[in-house]
């Protein structure tokens, strides 16, 4: 930049010599990547405002040139454009190097239009700001439901993990900023640590394919990302604030963004949010109040041959957990489950008492990327998180306000990733990162550890090839290799070891003997391959197919290998397994896709093969002085999933719209012959949507219908209440029945000024104030989940 | 220059983050402090005489089951003081869990709840709490006639409704509330 402008100086001086002008400049334009060539560019020269074009081989000419500086504006369709300076004292050739990958320039330019997917072969949809505003007051995981073939798993409606395709927690891997979320993701009650309204686009990813995340991704991938960088002198901000009825929440989010032309970015967003207790169509979800603090800060500078970026994010969560939920012993489950309402039903409130839990993620990342010339780009990157967990239970005397549960999850990553784009038609990335992840169980809480004290190391290396055969085909190639280590120190009851048989398979690993407790020092390895192929059939302007197959392993995590105590919410005694070994998914796709105007359908298929699958089912009864407790104990199994998502959208003429989003997934345990436990059952959302350039108005209704699971494995165990001295029957298995739920949204844009906008939006989730509990949420035995709640949302957009 | 001053200070940073999480300290053993692991009926006869039913389970949540124990004979047609203790016998000494029942005692309630009753034997509450409601500690035990395998379940309860139907009186059915503790004692009568 600075040579342009002292070649301006220099220029405009240059003018008043009358000197000698036959000097002849040639030019020629090579693509900055490959050196390919660049055709039917434009070349405005400043100087004498004249117009050149490059040739087949890039080249131009220039003729009648006076001594002095040489100012030449190169553009062309596919490429950024370009302005250099020579100094010309003689006839002269040069090269200019042009940066010519569109969907490369995203990153740098303006055109955020483009969607740019993460992946070219696997099942992928995104979801843009304009589709996560209407969440800004819920949680990351109600958003993802937007994609057909994504539900959730609740506790409660505040903790939501989302589920893509009958999977959750360890199967998925979650991505925030390009920062892979260590959050304690192992329990069903332990929701992402995201901000939805720290996120600009989310990518949903089904399966394993995105092997540049990690090979253990069964599930799927989710990555988050915020912003894109935009190269040119702005300052705006969006600042939203909302009010529903259903808790007496309110939301409040800032987001302001600073760009320069240069590459400087900085940007820093805050939210707010509190809710009281929910209410159910009938009555009070006494303390399921919950509060929630966001701060995310990102700056740096984005060139396109190099830039860097620090980021930082903070987000608390203090949720509770509805009081009804919190039982003793078998003996009270069995009561809230035969007990239509919920046994404590208080006033509302907004405190916040035990059960609850507070949990405080923070992640802070250093990025650093070069291009270099005829080679490709190579980023660096250093990201270290820190999840603090702490959770309440219903406690009596000093104890009352100490945590019963306290873990601190550290997490430091460093990663790199070369990308090769200098051979024309390939797409080479390679990539290598270690992990270093220190748990620490804090003992001041006075309950034996849930999850035990660990060091894990991880280590990956892959390779990712993208290449397009010809204009129609596209196929993709991905190779990984992990390995990972768990190194955990962990005191077990002495009659639980042997009743484990450890005594004999494990007593080389036994620390100190403490009497009733042994203190022992498990350590495992794993080593994973994982590997990927697709293919992307473009067939022509309106139709495309999708093909992809992926394995991928599964080392079982802390929860799975360690459980070892009981577990309040769920009154059962949970138990982990040493002797757990990987998971291995087998999983193939095809994908179909229509696009025209009028109408839109994606049809996934999909069919996982899960050897060694890992579960947690019941497989007994042991007493103990709180009385009696199922047994759940994790097991491995050969297991398979298959379904399809539909995804249609039909615009049925100016002003109205219909779309239908349906999902079918099947999940069998093929050894034993029987269904999988959690498994969404058919869903099927249709909306209809009426829009209106005046003030661009839009309404629409929505019916959310999901039918009751008939598929589910029979985990009902009997068992023996000794109050009544009667043997009973526990129900945990059979889901609930179907239900349908109808939604309003509308919403209006007012323009305030030039540029400043106001969006309102009011929405009624639960219309009808139906009655219903959900197969996937575990609070179903105790209490009804939410009745209607009306949102007005605004939003001011400057 | 930047990218040399940017590796330097990543590498750096996590060299200084290795060195201090190579703590290879041992992890602090957890006495678990609230568990109950003793459930103690006491009862004393007018002459002195001391019946103790008791259910002891020594590794909490582990797998052995309690194990119940009987000292003495309770004797017919006797009156008897009854007074429950629960303990937490993991600790040295053992930490008496009653006190802290009692200083709650409006958020705890003992029931007893005969469920084979061949002597007839009865239970009242001799305690109250702060609102005048019984908490279960104390209580009087009428031993009724000569028998045998009479059952009595006694069930510790955190935040009951003790003003539930029939709850101030001893009938768990509308108590509800989270169980502490909930142990079966089987007695005979001579």
């Amino acid at each position: 930049m600075k040579q342009i402008i002292i070649g301006l100086v220099i220029a405009i001086s240059s003018f008043s010599y009358g000197q000698d002008c036959s000097y002849i400049f040639l030019g020629e334009l090579k693509d900055f990547h490959d050196g390919t060539p660049i055709e039917s560019a434009t070349i405005y020269q400043k100087e004498s405002g004249k117009y050149a074009f490059s040739d087949l081989d890039g080249k131009f000419k220039i003729e009648n040139l006076c001594p002095g500086t040489l100012t030449l504006t190169i553009s062309h369709a596919n490429c950024e454009t370009k302005t250099v300076s020579f100094e010309i004292n003689g006839d002269s050739f040069k090269t200019i190097l042009m940066e010519h990958h569109i969907e490369e320039l995203n990153e740098v330019s303006v055109t955020a239009h483009v969607d740019k997917k993460e992946t070219k072969t696997a099942q992928e949809t995104i979801l843009k700001e304009q589709t996560l505003k209407k969440y800004s007051a819920l949680s990351i995981g109600d958003a993802l439901k937007e994609v057909a073939g994504v539900s959730s798993i609740n506790t409660g409606s505040a903790i939501v993990k989302p589920m893509i395709n009958g999977m959750h927690s360890s199967r998925l891997i979650m991505l925030n900023n390009n920062v892979r979320l260590q959050d304690q993701d192992w329990g069903i009650e332990h929701a992402p640590n995201m901000d939805v309204n720290a996120v600009s686009q989310i990518s949903v990813i089904k399966g394993a394919g995105a092997l540049a995340y990690g090979g253990d991704a069964i599930g799927g991938v989710v990555v988050a990302n915020p912003e894109r960088v935009f190269l040119k002198d702005t300052l705006f901000g969006t600042t939203t604030l909302s009010g529903q009825t259903n808790g007496r929440g309110y939301a409040f989010n800032t987001k302001l963004n600073k760009y320069t032309k240069k590459g400087w970015f900085a940007s820093v967003q805050g939210s707010l949010k509190q809710n009281g207790d929910f209410e159910a169509p009938d009555y009070v979800l006494t303390n399921t109040g919950s509060n929630s603090k966001g701060l995310t800060f990102r700056a740096g500078k984005q060139t396109f041959e190099s830039g860097f970026e620090v980021f930082y994010s903070y987000l608390n969560n203090e949720i509770g957990i509805l009081k009804a939920s919190h039982i003793g012993n078998i003996e009270d489950l069995v009561s809230a489950i035969n007990s239509p309402e919920p046994l404590v039903i208080e006033d509302f409130s907004y405190d916040i008492n035990a059960p609850k839990q507070e949990v405080t993620h923070q992640l802070a990342k250093a990025m650093y990327y070069k291009r270099f010339k005829n080679f490709g780009k190579v980023n660096l990157q250093y990201d270290y998180q820190n999840n603090q967990r702490y959770e309440y239970d219903i406690r009596v005397g000093d104890d009352r306000d100490t945590p019963a549960l306290d873990l601190k999850l550290q997490t430091h990553t460093i990663s790199s990733d070369i990308v090769l784009d200098a051979i024309k038609g390939y797409k080479l990335k390679f990539g290598i990162m270690g992990r270093y992840q220190d748990n620490f169980a804090n003992p001041d809480t006075g309950i034996r550890r849930l999850i035990p004290d660990y060091d894990k190391y991880d280590f990956g290396i892959y390779t990712t090839a993208e290449h397009n055969l010809n204009a129609k085909m596209t196929l993709d190639f991905g190779l990984r290799y992990d390995y990972n280590r768990i190194d955990a120190k962990k005191y077990y009851i002495t009659s639980r070891w042997e009743e484990r048989g450890y005594d004999e398979d494990f007593s080389n690993s036994i620390l100190e003997d403490l009497g009733t407790q042994l203190l022992v020092n498990p350590v495992f390895d794993y080593h994973n391959f994982s590997a990927s192929a697709g293919f992307n059939y473009q067939l022509n302007e309106h139709n495309s197919f999708i093909g992809n197959y992926s394995l991928s392993s599964r080392p079982p995590n802390p929860s799975e290998l360690f459980s070892d105590g009981l577990h309040h919410s769920a009154a059962r005694i949970e138990l982990g397994d040493l002797n757990l070994t990987k998971e291995t998914s087998n999983r193939v796709s095809a994908s179909y896709n229509h696009n025209s105007e009028q109408f839109n359908l994606t049809a996934e298929a999909f069919y996982n093969h899960i050897n060694d699958y890992m579960y947690i089912e019941p497989t007994g009864i042991e007493q103990t002085i709180r009385g009696a407790f199922p047994v759940w104990e994790y097991l491995q199994t050969d297991a398979e999933l298959y379904g399809i998502d539909l995804s249609a959208n039909y615009n049925i003429n100016e002003h109205f719209n219909f779309s239908n989003k349906s999902s079918y997934t099947v999940g069998n345990d093929i050894e034993n012959d029987r269904p999988l436990i959690n498994i969404p059952a058919f869903n099927t959302r249709s909306s209809i949507t009426y829009t209106n350039d005046w003030k661009q108005f839009s309404a629409s209704l929505t019916s959310d219908w999901t039918f009751e699971q008939t598929k589910y494995p029979d985990n009902n165990f009997e068992t023996y209440i000794a109050s009544t001295n009667e043997t009973v029957l526990v129900d945990v298995s059979t889901p609930p029945s179907a239900y349908q739920l109808l939604n309003l949204y509308a919403e209006v844009t007012l323009e305030t000024s030039d540029k400043t906008n106001l969006n309102i939006a009011l929405s009624v989730n639960n219309l009808l104030d139906t009655n219903y509990r959900a197969y996937l949420n575990r609070l179903r035995y105790f209490a009804d989940d939410l009745g209607r709640n009306i949102m007005l949302q605004l939003q001011f957009n400057y | 220059m930047k990218t040399i001053k940017f590796l330097f200070i990543t590498v750096l940073s996590l060299s200084a983050l290795t060195s201090c999480s190579s703590d290879d300290d041992t992890p602090q053993a957890v006495n678990e402090e609230e568990i109950i692991t003793t459930v103690r009926l006491e009862l004393t006869a007018a002459s002195g005489d001391v019946v103790v039913l008791q259910s002891q389970d020594l590794d909490g949540d582990g797998p052995d089951a309690p194990v119940f124990s009987t000292e003495g004979t309770i004797l017919a047609d006797t009156e008897y003081t009854g007074d429950i203790q629960f303990l937490n016998e993991l600790e040295n000494p053992a930490e008496d869990i009653t006190e802290e029942v009692l200083e709650e005692g409006v958020d705890h309630q003992v029931f007893y709840t005969f469920t084979t009753n061949n002597a007839n034997s009865s239970v009242t509450y001799t305690d109250i709490d702060v609102d005048g409601n019984p908490i279960g500690l104390s209580t009087t035990f009428n031993s009724g006639a000569t028998s045998t395998g009479n059952i009595v379940v006694v069930t510790l309860r955190h935040e009951p409704t003790k003003s539930a139907d029939g709850v101030s009186t001893g009938d768990i059915t509308n108590a509800g509330g989270a169980t502490d503790a909930n142990v079966t004692f089987t007695y005979d009568v001579n």
